[in-house]
């Protein structure tokens, strides 16, 4: 009774393409070529005209590229999304990980509770957050400068200054994120197993030896996942400045995805804008190749 | 198994390293704490008491006037309802397409799922702006802008749900699967009574991921609504901030009534939510 094996994988496969028209039809319309229509819109100079009739934009060649490689804003842009990257990145991941060692730790009492307070942040609503910490950053009345008043330093006025806007929206973004990768380090940390810990304790290892030499190897991987993953959504960061600074003052806080979103749908020079776009996944791009590449060149 | 004569001084040096790790926890927690309780603080305080120096942790005359500002002449229920209904219809439609599609991948063998499948991880690495703009444009010629479908559009089909639901659907028994279909069941019945109960659990990890992500998301709804009686939570109180600055307590009050959805739909489903990011990272 049972049908010819053939006959059952052509059924199976005929299914599998029903149960996956949907999302490959809603993920190819509005997401792969929207991605590819980006890529060509940014070699166009549509503009505010252009919304109203297409027709009038022409194909620019590179110049859109040629015209943000010349403009001071862009590169002011790109170099504050890179210090939000380089330095927030690596700041984020390093306390996600020191919160996931200390809940990590066997002795602890209430594990589970320190662990929802730490990840609350995370499922918070950015814009709102953006906006309590405002008020936190107030030069006057904000909660900081009164804690930091207390130990005779300021006050700051964290977003009113150049030197001080950029590491105010990093702190807030570590603050607001370090809870995920947390618990992603915990899971990493789990399958580490136990007789590595303590075959390098016999060996007389004190705890920063073991750290070293048995916790960071085995959560390699672990690492390679986080840093990608957190450096992508890093580049992305848009809702902090905009909500906090509006990418002031004097330009200190404008990202390049802020920069997009003003070109794009506040002066609509959506060529201008989609290269900016291009430029920012050419730049992941590189970033994610070079951390997969350090990776790999530490494993060997 | 030490030397005995040591054991009194390593259980007290046990105890404070213990005790010294708590305080460091607790410390953590605060510092974690503290401007979410202010924020609710500041929402209960009377206008201008947020801005008083030196800061206050308690308000002196708890009020909700601020709440019944927002709710009354600030119309924050409108927005509420926005943010709701684009949620709910978002989370609904993510947890049917990507349960679907996840299943296939996982369970239907099929020509070319391999090369499918990796280009669908590529893309993974391409910010989702690249692709905003052209989007905007062809919502707007289908005449989305401005829509709740509009602001729905990218959250149905997710390459990150798919994988999330793969993954789980590996490890479905494939004789449990062809057991029914030796008993007749189509592909389709073979899904729904075999399949779907047993990856229940996943689907609610993936609706919760779905609901809180449509919830807290700004920059999307930012763009494809104009006008502000559309206005999802985030845009709106992004947009009073501009012309209610002064008043500390009065957006406190909204940061609230924003926040406490989704604080509340990860505190129901928070296991669910832990472990999918939890298997997400140490499989990815």
């Amino acid at each position: 009774m049972t049908p010819p094996r053939g006959s059952l994988e052509r059924r199976k496969a005929r299914a599998a393409w029903w149960f996956l028209a949907p999302a490959l039809i809603l993920l190819a319309v509005f997401f792969v070529i929207p991605v590819g229509a980006g890529l060509l819109l940014s070699l166009t100079d549509f503009d505010v005209y252009a919304i109203g009739s297409p027709k009038t934009a022409r194909f620019v060649g590179l110049s859109n590229y040629a015209h943000l490689l010349q403009d001071p804003t862009f590169w002011q842009a790109a170099r504050n999304t890179m210090t939000f990257v380089i330095i927030g990145g690596p700041l984020s991941l390093s306390v996600s990980l020191a919160a996931a060692l200390l809940l990590n730790s066997k002795a602890i009492r209430l594990r589970g509770l320190f662990r929802t307070i730490y990840f609350a942040p995370v499922v918070t609503t950015l814009v709102s957050v953006a906006i309590v910490w405002r008020y936190l950053y107030h030069p006057k009345y904000g909660l900081l400068n009164y804690l930091l008043g207390l130990v005779n330093v300021g006050p700051i006025d964290w977003l009113g200054d150049p030197h001080y806007a950029m590491p105010a929206i990093i702190f807030l973004a570590v603050w607001k994120n370090f809870g995920y990768n947390m618990l992603i380090f915990v899971a990493g940390l789990q399958v580490i197993p136990q007789d590595l810990y303590e075959a390098a304790a016999l060996d007389g290892a004190g705890p920063l030896k073991r750290f070293r030499h048995v916790t960071l190897p085995g959560l390699a991987p672990t690492f390679l996942f986080v840093s990608v993953t957190t450096m992508i959504g890093f580049f992305q960061v848009f809702a902090e400045p905009y909500v906090m600074t509006q990418g002031g003052p004097l330009g200190a806080t404008r990202t390049l995805v802020l920069y997009m979103y003003e070109e794009g749908f506040r002066w609509w020079r959506m060529g201008v804008s989609s290269a900016v776009a291009v430029l920012l996944l050419m730049i992941t791009l590189v970033g994610t190749l070079l951390q997969m590449r350090a990776a790999k060149r530490s494993e060997a | 198994m030490s030397a005995r004569p040591y054991r009194g001084r390593r259980n007290t040096a046990k105890a404070t390293s213990m005790i010294l790790l708590h305080v460091v926890l607790i410390i953590g927690a605060m510092a974690t704490l503290v401007p979410l309780g202010w924020m609710v603080a500041a929402s209960f305080m009377t206008a201008g008491e947020a801005n008083s120096l030196p800061p206050r942790l308690i308000p002196s005359h708890p009020t909700w006037d601020n709440y019944v500002t927002m709710f009354t002449r600030l119309d924050l229920l409108k927005h509420f309802l926005n943010s709701a209904i684009v949620t709910v219809a978002a989370t609904l439609l993510s947890v049917l397409v990507n349960s679907l599609a996840g299943y296939a991948f996982a369970k239907l063998p099929f020509p070319g799922r391999e090369r499918i499948f990796k280009g669908m991880a590529a893309a993974l690495v391409v910010p989702a702006q690249v692709g905003m703009l052209p989007l905007f444009l062809l919502l707007r010629q289908m005449g989305l802008v401005n829509t709740y479908a509009g602001v729905i559009v990218p959250y149905m089909a997710s390459i990150f749900g798919i994988f999330m639901i793969r993954q789980y659907a590996l490890s479905i028994p494939d004789d449990l699967l062809d057991a029914a279909r030796v008993e007749g069941a189509g592909e389709w019945a073979v899904f729904r009574l075999v399949a779907l109960p047993v990856i229940k659990p996943i689907l609610v990890t993936l609706a919760a991921f779905t609901f809180l992500s449509a919830w807290n998301d700004f920059m999307w709804p930012l763009i494809i609504l104009a006008d502000s009686g559309m206005y999802t939570l985030p845009v709106a109180l992004a947009n009073l901030v501009g012309e209610h600055v002064q008043d500390t307590e009065l957006m406190m009050a909204g940061s609230v009534v924003t926040i406490l959805p989704a604080l509340g739909v990860f505190l129901v489903f928070q296991r669910a939510y832990v472990q999918g990011i939890m298997s997400g990272g140490v499989k990815g």
